[in-house]
């Protein structure tokens, strides 16, 4: 708010500025910036972990789509829920996770946010409103409309971010989901990061319309098409949609047009793209390299502190594969703890 | 424990455990097909949706999947819907959800929430709508850890699971056999429990141990009347649930009668009885039985249109009297 008022006292000098340099106060954009640079550095970290044999199963990387993430998510607040995907690292991030707690679970230790149970692809953080990644594609899209349901009946406020993917947008949950949170008007994000491929199928060959968005208008709902790779432009639509669903007009589809520079997972030989198009999104389309460049440029920030704040997230990386490391591992004794909430 | 008790069918049992359920606890909403003003295909919810409101008695699309998500996401943040399926083949629509997510969602976050969810799901043949509309599927749920998968079998005991269905945090599958929809019996007034995870015998014997599930207690019942005429004495068990199976009352039974017969209408082969009778093979009654163990189940097909072919694809009272008959005497 107060970066509002801020931004209207000098609205003459500011009002050409995109819109996040116009709703958030430099110490938020900082911050924005820092969690890009932390969801970045834990997938690589975690992709490290892997490759020396310190994670065992399968991770699926989001780097490349750090502003989509961080921008949706910037509007919200603790309180406010998401659900997430199984590329959601960057979500659980985003919404204010703890990197310990996300590495301590990759590692399948007690300490891990779901105990060492769930893994890359379960990670979730219910307190700081994270219900959790999802193994199914489309899966978590009618637990948010349900998550939705609950905020509209107990007038708790709170909205609900659902990300999904574009594979997901071919699942008949998609669709359900989509009409159900129009006809009760609940307050509902739907978050279509398109990535360009569902695994290897483009969404040229998987989609019948050009856009997801485009989608949007069978459930009567706002369809918004953003790049993904422009933080400002993912926050400025997320912030329309969140205030919307506050208000209590129903729900809004964004589409983040962007791209993952690593495979699908990490079985993946690649073979479904060209080494072209992959260099020329992370070389013209990076979106922390872009956000970076514009900090700079409106003079938000100086190189040595973009430097600093690189450094500081690299330490929270090391002492969270540390802290992965040291803590203790599951017993087996304790296998079937949680299948009920109250043991037999 | 002294309230009055009057005799209502099974349905209006269910219907006054979801109106006490939902005057007590604001949270609880109904969720499903034709539900409201129509009052669900099998007139279940009645007229709810007069005393509670459409925000509470909510019909949803034809979107099982999309529902049954709905109701898991509901109760994953704080409400507790009981979401009927139309009929319980229609699960099969909403399988991801059940399995996937209702079942799994406390284990995969480590403890860190809990799925306090009721799914209802008219079950069952003998009503003439053939293979889509008469199965009997409690086993597929059945066989995933996670869920409470339970299968009243009185007006008195749907009351009561269901309001002990309400109250468990963790999501219950309700298997309610659409032929005893109508069946009157005693019903107290007022708020009481039934334990989701306790058998009952319903009559006591020394013979034979019937071990039955849903509208086959009621058969076994009568083939244990025909064969206390011919000098044979069968107990019946209430299974009441199938997950978790209440071993100790089952495997008490068959150390007393020495034999045991598994009567269920889901199809036979690797059902409930096949649960049952491993149960018993691994247990110390084992070396109690003087018989083979018998399963009488739904037949390896689906359930067909015609009246005498769909009484034939599951298990009636004579096969119980002379499955029971032949173990008894030593006849098979």
């Amino acid at each position: 708010m107060s970066g509002r008022a801020r931004a209207m006292q000098v609205e003459t000098e500011t009002s050409n500025l995109p819109f996040i340099y116009r709703q958030y106060e430099r110490e938020q954009l900082l911050d924005a910036l820092r969690k890009m640079h932390l969801i970045r550095r834990f997938e690589e970290g975690a992709e490290e972990c892997y490759m020396r044999g310190l994670i065992h199963g399968t991770m699926h990387l989001s780097i490349g789509q750090e502003a989509s993430a961080m921008g949706i998510c910037m509007p919200l607040v603790n309180e406010d829920q998401i659900t997430s995907t199984h590329r959601g690292h960057g979500h659980c991030i985003a919404k204010g996770a703890d990197v310990k707690r996300m590495f301590a679970e990759f590692f399948g230790k007690t300490t891990g946010y779901c105990a060492g149970r769930g893994g890359s692809m379960h990670i979730a953080d219910v307190s700081t409103g994270n219900l959790g990644a999802n193994g199914i594609v489309g899966g978590g899209l009618p637990i948010a409309v349900g998550a939705a349901l609950t905020a509209k009946r107990l007038r708790t406020g709170k909205v609900v971010v659902c990300f999904f993917g574009d594979g997901a947008n071919n699942e008949g949950a998609f669709h359900e989901a989509l009409n159900m949170a129009a006809i009760w008007k609940l307050p509902v994000v739907f978050v279509c990061e398109n990535n360009g491929y569902g695994m290897s199928t483009s969404t040229a060959r998987s989609t019948a319309v050009a856009n997801v968005a485009d989608r949007a208008a069978a459930y009567s709902m706002p369809g918004v098409i953003v790049d993904g790779n422009v933080l400002s432009d993912v926050a400025e639509a997320s912030h329309d949609a969140v205030e919307r669903a506050r208000r209590g007009d129903g729900p809004t589809l964004i589409e983040c047009k962007t791209y993952r520079y690593r495979g699908h997972s990490k079985s993946d030989r690649n073979r479904y793209r060209t080494k072209d198009e992959i260099d020329d999104w992370m070389t013209n389309r990076d979106p922390i390299k872009r956000y970076e460049a514009q900090l700079i440029e409106f003079g938000i920030a100086t190189s040595d502190e973009l430097e600093a704040i690189r450094n500081s997230v690299q330490q929270e990386i090391d002492a969270g594969i540390e802290f992965a490391k040291a803590s203790p591992m599951p017993s087996i004794d304790g296998l079937a703890d949680n299948v009920y909430t109250l043991e037999a | 424990m002294n309230a009055p008790v009057r005799e209502i069918s099974y349905s209006q049992a269910i219907q006054e455990a979801m109106a006490i359920a939902m005057e007590s606890d604001e949270r609880v909403i109904l969720m499903g097909e034709d539900i409201g003003v129509y009052g669900g295909a099998f007139q279940v919810t009645g007229d709810l949706i007069d005393r509670f409101g459409p925000d509470r008695v909510m019909d949803t699309p034809i979107s099982e999947l999309g529902g049954a998500g709905v109701a898991v996401g509901a109760a994953v943040t704080g409400l507790r819907p009981i979401f009927e399926f139309q009929f319980s083949d229609f699960a099969a629509l909403a399988m991801e959800q059940i399995v996937n997510q209702a079942a799994k969602m406390r284990y995969m976050l480590g403890g860190a929430v809990s799925v306090p969810l009721v799914m209802r799901f008219p079950a069952g043949s003998g009503t003439g709508a053939a293979a889509q509309h008469s199965q009997s599927l409690e086993a597929w749920l059945g066989h995933v850890p996670g869920l409470k998968v339970i299968q009243p079998a009185t007006p008195h005991d749907v009351k009561g699971m269901l309001l002990a269905a309400v109250a468990d945090p963790d999501p219950v599958m309700i298997f309610e056999h659409k032929l005893l929809y109508k069946m009157k019996g005693p019903v107290p007034e007022g708020h009481y429990t039934v334990p989701l995870n306790k058998a009952e015998v319903r009559r006591e014997g020394h013979d034979v141990s019937i071990v039955a599930t849903s509208i086959m207690v009621h058969k076994a019942l009568e083939a244990a009347e025909v064969l206390a005429g011919e000098g044979v004495s069968a107990e019946v068990i209430d299974l009441r649930s199938i997950r978790p199976i209440d071993q100790e009352t089952v495997i008490a039974s068959v150390k007393k009668t020495s034999r045991l017969i598994c009567v269920y209408e889901g199809v036979k082969t690797l059902g409930v009885g096949a649960e049952i009778s491993a149960m018993i093979a691994e247990s110390e009654a084992f070396d109690y039985l003087d018989a083979p163990i018998l399963r009488l189940g739904g037949s390896e097909t689906p359930i067909p249109y015609n009246p005498e072919l769909e009484k034939a694809a599951v298990p009636q009272v004579p096969e119980i009297v002379d499955a029971a008959r032949g173990l008894v005497r030593g006849v098979r």
